[in-house]
């Protein structure tokens, strides 16, 4: 058996370290690209006017993205109202109720529903609320959000509670507190931290999502906070303007980008932040 | 107050108050629960509670029939009118009312593995990175928060980004090469979603690699092999399924990938011919023509377009989640 | 003259088809200390488990026979006002995290949506403080979280706890397990005071413990009840053979 020569392997051993270590760098600068155009394109389009004039109609200079702003916020805020209670209670169930069958096709449906793709879930609140409705309106797209942040917020609530020790709900229990009450005011309570982590990281995931909504909030150029009525946000205000033949609108996009960007990195950076201080030590 | 059977019950005690009185005779007992006992209603109790838990979950289980249902039915035109060959049609044409798949399939198909390998490229080195060479400390936190941060990034500002830096690269190298300098296209989209799907490999694969036992490298080492080999022949091989399944994740998520995909895939209804050609993916051609599909069966072809994905999305993500159980791995 | 408290009437208790106590009969003397003694695995948690209808939160748990509270069967009545009425303090010390030392000790009135007046709260936050030694300790720093404490200290606090809902009777399992010896004994002085508020109940694999502490002392010994009787009595002229090869160590 001819036997590879030390020397040779050595080499190999530290050409393959620094084959690994140019490939992961590679992999990080796709990042550092985004964050730099943006950055450097979107910054200087942030004014005042910007955040708070309406889009102004094709030809006319200016305008803004606030129209965008404020129905962000709404469905966000119709999508967490919608999911947050059913969410948490199943996440309760699920973590109350370890074992049986139910559990079992409980956390089967939730795998499930959180690899539905975005636009599936457009479809189905398309189906479900817009044409009913008979209209494109922010609530079918914060109930397109809701379907996708529940998923989230129940393997997060789960999760957290499942570390929460017995001898918590023993204490309570002992001290003739009803179960109910156990759960929400001791258990739940203890676990706050985690599941407020869980739902403010599914806000900046469906922040930043468009498909869902192409056909159900859909967009506009007006400003309304009636929830029948279609609404504008952020990312479809990107994807429409960016898919524009008028560079004007570009570049208003890619001030929306980088609005976008910071609103949602910056959840996620808060989280990372404020979940060490916010820990309880048990 | 007597007769008050709410949740709050508002207890006079005397027991703070017979302390306060100089005169109280200690063997007074005050107790509470006297109290308690009369008026005592359990409100909210654990048997409800119980129920609504329980109910709870039977939502979740119905919320995901009546989506697949409502697919379904929704789909139900289409379904009738065009039967198993929906799947086989190579013609999308609504103004015709022909709607055959295919095409989107192959797009589908063809995009979302060439992303997948772009994507092993990159992440499988990374993975391997941070679960063997860098497994703590500055440089690990690092990478891995950078990471995160490509799986953060919303899916629009891919698209833009693909749209405006990628496609003038991919025009030029398509001069290059003498073919139609479309700049968008599969090859554009298939570069963009490989971005966008690193993640997803690289962190279980991180984990598998990072759960290979100390033992096992360790003897391979004390055999004299060197780090390439060790994880060549020990730790690669052991953690493949988990591996894997990370990769299967990835083209569960490049599946469904919809707005970077429909911005820089050119929009063509026709089977893609070369990995230049612009095309589109069952996601994309939902995006670009849901809202301005007229008639019944324009609608349901494109709803049926949905459920396509649907089920092939599903499968291929409880596929993954089996295979990472099976390893014993949190996916 | 001493008066019955808890009367335990040919008690089983089971989980699924294993029997954990067999026919316990038992009276438990008012404003006295009952050490509850015997090997591991005897029943003796189990035991006072049953008398606050804890063990019943196991979903294969069940009892038959009666424990009688003041005469009234516990088992009659709604499990919740029993554990109001009856504390239990626990092994490992598990204050509340989330709250502070002073939400701790009113937290059995907190939780169950019971108002009280600021005064009142003080009073019985003070009060329950004091009776558990803990009072000197913590004055200062009432409005902490109750997690920075000692071990010893956080006992207390948890006894602290209990004793703000004015039980009728304490339920110590094992209480002092988990703490050093210096806890242990600060532990064991207060129990002896405690006795003229509460009845007590102490579950101990201590022997030593058992005979430094108690006035009454029952022998368990695989699900039964072997002996009860005065503790000085039990430790020095035991009547049965096993409570004696337990007493000299033939098994633990």
């Amino acid at each position: 058996m001819r036997e590879f020569p030390v020397r040779k392997r050595i080499l190999a051993d530290k050409l393959f370290k620094a084959i690994i270590l140019l490939l992961s760098f590679a992999c990080i600068l796709p990042m550092f690209f985004i964050l730099f155009f943006i950055t450097s394109k979107g910054i200087s389009v942030i004014n005042w006017n910007f955040l708070t004039q309406l889009p102004k109609p094709v030809g006319e200079a200016g305008g803004g993205i606030f129209n965008a702003l404020i129905g962000t916020l709404m469905l966000i805020a119709v999508s967490t109202l919608l999911s947050v209670p059913m969410g948490v209670l199943a996440g309760i169930f699920l973590s109350e109720y370890r074992k049986g069958r139910l559990v079992y096709l409980v956390r089967l449906s939730i795998e499930t529903l959180q690899g539905i793709p975005s636009i599936v879930i457009g479809i189905i609140a398309y189906v479900w609320i817009v044409l009913p409705v008979g209209s494109f309106s922010a609530l079918s797209g914060g109930v397109a959000l809701a379907m996708m942040m529940l998923p989230v917020i129940i393997t997060v609530t789960e999760e957290t509670l499942k570390l929460i020790p017995d001898s918590l709900r023993e204490a309570s229990l002992a001290l003739g507190v009803s179960y109910p009450r156990t759960i929400l005011k001791v258990v739940l309570l203890s676990g706050l931290s985690g599941i407020l982590t869980g739902i403010l990281l599914s806000v900046a995931r469906v922040a930043g999502e468009t498909a869902p909504l192409l056909f159900t909030a859909f967009g506009s150029p007006f400003m309304g906070f009636n929830i029948l009525k279609p609404v504008n946000t952020l990312p479809l205000i990107i994807f429409n303007y960016a898919t524009s033949p008028y560079p004007e609108w570009h570049r208003l996009a890619w001030g929306a980008s980088f609005v976008l960007i910071v609103f949602v990195l910056g959840i996620n950076l808060f989280t990372k932040l404020v979940t060490r201080r916010w820990k309880v030590q048990f | 107050m007597p007769g008050n059977d709410t949740d709050d019950i508002s207890v006079e005690l005397q027991y703070p108050m017979a302390l306060l009185k100089e005169s109280a005779t200690p063997d007074v007992p005050t107790k509470i629960h006297a109290r308690v006992k009369a008026r005592w209603k359990s409100g909210f109790s654990e048997s409800s509670f119980r129920k609504i838990l329980y109910f709870t979950g039977v939502c979740v289980l119905v919320l995901l029939a009546a989506i697949f249902l409502s697919l379904v039915i929704a789909s139900f035109p289409a379904i009738r009118h065009f039967g198993v060959g929906f799947l086989s049609g190579s013609t999308w044409d609504p103004v015709r009312g022909e709607f055959g798949a295919l095409p989107f399939v192959v797009g589908t198909l063809i995009v979302s593995f060439l992303a997948l390998i772009f994507s092993v490229f990159l992440s499988l080195p990374t993975s391997i990175f941070l679960g063997e060479y860098f497994t703590r400390g500055a440089t690990c936190t690092f990478i891995k928060s950078m990471i995160e941060l490509l799986a953060g990034v919303p899916s629009v500002i891919y698209g833009f980004c693909g749209l405006f830096l990628l496609t003038p690269l991919v025009r030029s190298l398509e001069v290059k090469l003498g073919v139609a300098p479309y700049g968008v296209g599969i090859l554009t989209a298939a570069l963009v979603l490989s971005v966008m799907i690193i993640p997803y490999s690289a962190s279980i694969g991180r984990e598998v690699i990072n759960l290979v036992p100390a033992d096992l490298k360790e003897a391979a080492f004390s055999l004299g092999a060197t780090r390439f080999e060790v994880i060549r022949k020990v730790i690669l091989p052991y953690a493949r399924s988990g591996i894997f399944a990370g990769i299967l994740l990835s083209l569960g998520r490049a599946l469904g990938e919809t707005m970077a995909v429909t911005m820089v895939i050119g929009n063509s209804n026709f089977i893609p011919t070369s990995i230049f050609s612009p095309s589109n993916s069952l996601a994309s051609a939902i995006a670009n023509e849901f809202t301005e599909a007229t008639g019944r069966l324009y609608l349901s072809s494109l709803i049926e377009l949905g459920l396509v994905l649907f089920v092939i999305t599903t499968v291929i993500n409880v596929l993954g989640k089996v295979i990472v159980r099976q390893m014993g791995v949190e996916g | 003259m001493e008066s019955t408290i808890l009367r335990i009437e040919y008690f089983n208790a089971f989980y699924g088809q294993t029997t954990v106590l067999k026919d316990i009969k038992l009276s438990i003397p008012q404003n006295k200390i009952t050490a509850i003694m015997g090997p591991s695995g005897c029943g003796k948690t189990t035991l006072i488990r049953c008398v606050n209808r804890m063990h019943e939160l196991n979903p294969d748990a069940r009892v038959s026979g009666r424990i009688l509270l003041d005469d009234e069967d516990i088992y009659a009545r709604d499990p919740i006002i029993v554990r109001r009425q009856i504390g239990m303090v626990f092994q490992k010390p598990n204050p509340f995290p989330t709250m502070s030392i002073y939400e701790n000790v009113i937290a059995g009135y907190q939780l169950n949506g019971i108002h009280l007046s600021k005064e009142e709260k003080e009073k019985i936050v003070t009060e329950s403080l004091r009776k558990a030694a803990l009072w000197d300790e913590v004055k200062e720093s009432l409005h902490r979280k109750g997690t920075f404490l000692s071990g010893g200290q956080q006992q207390r606090l948890c006894i602290a706890r209990a004793l703000a809902m004015q039980p009728e009777i304490l339920l110590l399992d094992e209480p002092t397990s988990a703490l050093d010896p210096k806890a242990t004994s600060h532990i064991e002085e207060l129990v002896a005071e405690l006795k003229n508020n509460v009845t007590i109940m102490l579950v101990t694999h201590n022997m030593a413990q058992a005979a430094r502490v108690s006035d009454y002392t029952a022998f368990l010994y695989l699900g039964e009840l072997i002996e009860f009787g005065a503790t000085g009595t039990i430790f020095t002229a035991p009547k049965d053979k096993k409570t004696e090869d337990y007493l000299t160590g033939k098994f633990g």
